[in-house]
């Protein structure tokens, strides 16, 4: 019962903390916005190809923004000296992680929700056929990469050249995500529209084994 | 240090006679020809990496629960001895590949993922350089390389079900595989050696670390007065 009182309270510091400046929702809707344009030059984003692998540069634009999105969740701690404080302040360490990676997974879902109109713009394809189970894989997909990423931010803030270490460890530990989720946004948006659920589940499978992981080793992960 | 030249010796010479067997002792295969002798090499030394990966996530879930430095020297060990022989891997699956074929390279499930299992390690032995305290180091590196052994599986399936395909497995996969009996044999002999020469490349960079370890901590003493 702690655990859940603790994560709730905790989160809504993590909530109250970003919805003060926003400054972290901002930054990575213009960065989403520069890869997707940047990527609308490398290829041909008019033709009906694009309906394949647009969804690939869409989700590549994710994992590379939250790679830097996932930077600030424990180096704000580190900043102000405060990890060690919510450490004692709570019973279960995990109520720590469990907060960061569900303001994490609710931050990237938020401006991936804001992002979708202008990316079915640019690339013209429209998103609103199957949008319930479009946003499903953009939950699963995003828990994902939260549940790994805010364990690897908690890593990389404790070493040297921070900043560029934890796109290097979070990026081949995304791989799976990144193919599945990919391969079942193109699915959904092709003209023929499929859902493969099979590749959800794998999706889930894959949040599970990382949040079990987590609950397990992420005590560790906070040690002095 | 005798019982370790002795074992080091032993090990090359049967690395040399392993080379002897896959030249000169296996069948020239039908199709492909003289090129398939790198299969021995290649899958041998595949097998060996895998399992030296698989030494390091024990030793790495061993740092975190018993916090004794030995298990950190073997992790780190275990990783570079691991590295070298997928980097091997990777580059004898192209020197085959090329010729029979076509291309150097193709996206499927099993290159795919020997290479992401690289890059995985690679940002292993990156993060433990990046940390200055010792025993930091070797916690935050044990729980990277168990997070990071956890992936490989995902990634493997990932590719394999969504993506395309590599030859069948020959060995162990299922009907109509299987090895001529000489092939089989020279096949294990290799992969025994390979596991042998491993062993001996981890003995070696465990004693390494251990200096290094004492080194420091003589350093740090001799500071101190």
């Amino acid at each position: 019962m702690s655990l859940l009182s603790n994560t709730s309270v905790l989160l809504g510091k993590e909530l109250r903390t970003e919805f003060r400046s926003r400054e972290l929702l901002i930054t990575t809707c213009v960065f989403i916005i520069i890869v997707l344009v940047l990527f609308s030059f490398t290829v041909n984003p008019g033709t009906e190809q694009a309906r394949q692998f647009a969804p690939g540069l869409l989700w590549l634009a994710i994992l590379f923004a939250a790679s830097l999105m996932f930077q600030s969740c424990f180096l704000r701690e580190q900043v102000n000296d405060t990890l060690s404080s919510l450490r004692l302040a709570v019973a279960e360490p995990f109520s720590i992680f469990l907060a960061k990676l569900v303001a994490n997974t609710l931050f990237l879902l938020l401006t991936e929700l804001i992002m979708l109109p202008i990316f079915a713009a640019f690339y013209n394809i429209p998103v609103l056929p199957n949008f319930p189970v479009l946003v499903l894989v953009l939950f699963v997909g995003s828990l994902g990469i939260a549940v790994t990423g805010t364990a690897i931010s908690a890593i990389s803030a404790q070493a040297r050249m921070r900043e560029l270490l934890l796109p290097l460890l979070l990026l081949p530990l995304l791989t799976p995500v990144l193919v599945v989720s990919s391969i079942v946004t193109a699915g959904l948006l092709d003209r023929d529209p499929v859902v493969q659920w099979r590749g959800i589940a794998f999706l889930g499978v894959f949040d599970l084994i990382f949040l079990t992981a987590l609950w397990l080793f992420g005590q560790y992960l906070l040690e002095e | 240090m005798a019982k370790r030249t002795l074992f080091g010796a032993v090990a090359t010479l049967l690395v040399i006679a392993a080379a002897y067997a896959n030249f000169f002792v296996a069948p020239t295969e039908r199709t492909m020809g003289l090129i398939q002798r790198i299969f021995y090499f290649h899958a041998a030394t595949a097998w060996a990496g895998e399992m030296v990966f698989f030494l390091c996530f024990v030793a790495n879930l061993l740092y975190i629960w018993k916090r004794r430095d030995q298990y950190d020297w073997l992790g780190v060990a275990c990783a570079e001895v691991g590295l070298a022989c997928i980097t091997i891997v990777l580059i004898t699956g192209p020197i085959w590949a090329h010729p029979v074929w076509g291309i150097w390279w193709t996206w499927d499930a099993r290159l795919t993922s020997t290479f992401v299992l690289w890059l995985l390690y690679v940002s292993y032995l990156l993060l433990r350089t990046l940390i200055e305290e010792p025993g930091r180091r070797a916690l935050l590196s044990a729980l990277f390389g168990v997070f990071a052994f956890l992936d490989v599986p995902l990634v493997f399936f990932s590719i394999r079900w969504w993506r395309t395909q590599h030859p069948a497995p020959v060995i162990m996969g299922g009907s109509g595989s299987g090895l001529d009996p000489i092939m089989s044999k020279v096949f294990f002999f290799n992969v025994f050696v390979m596991h042998l020469f491993a062993a001996f490349l981890i003995v070696e960079r465990y004693i390494l670390e251990k200096l290094r370890h004492d080194v420091d901590v003589l350093q740090r003493e001799a500071g101190a007065q």
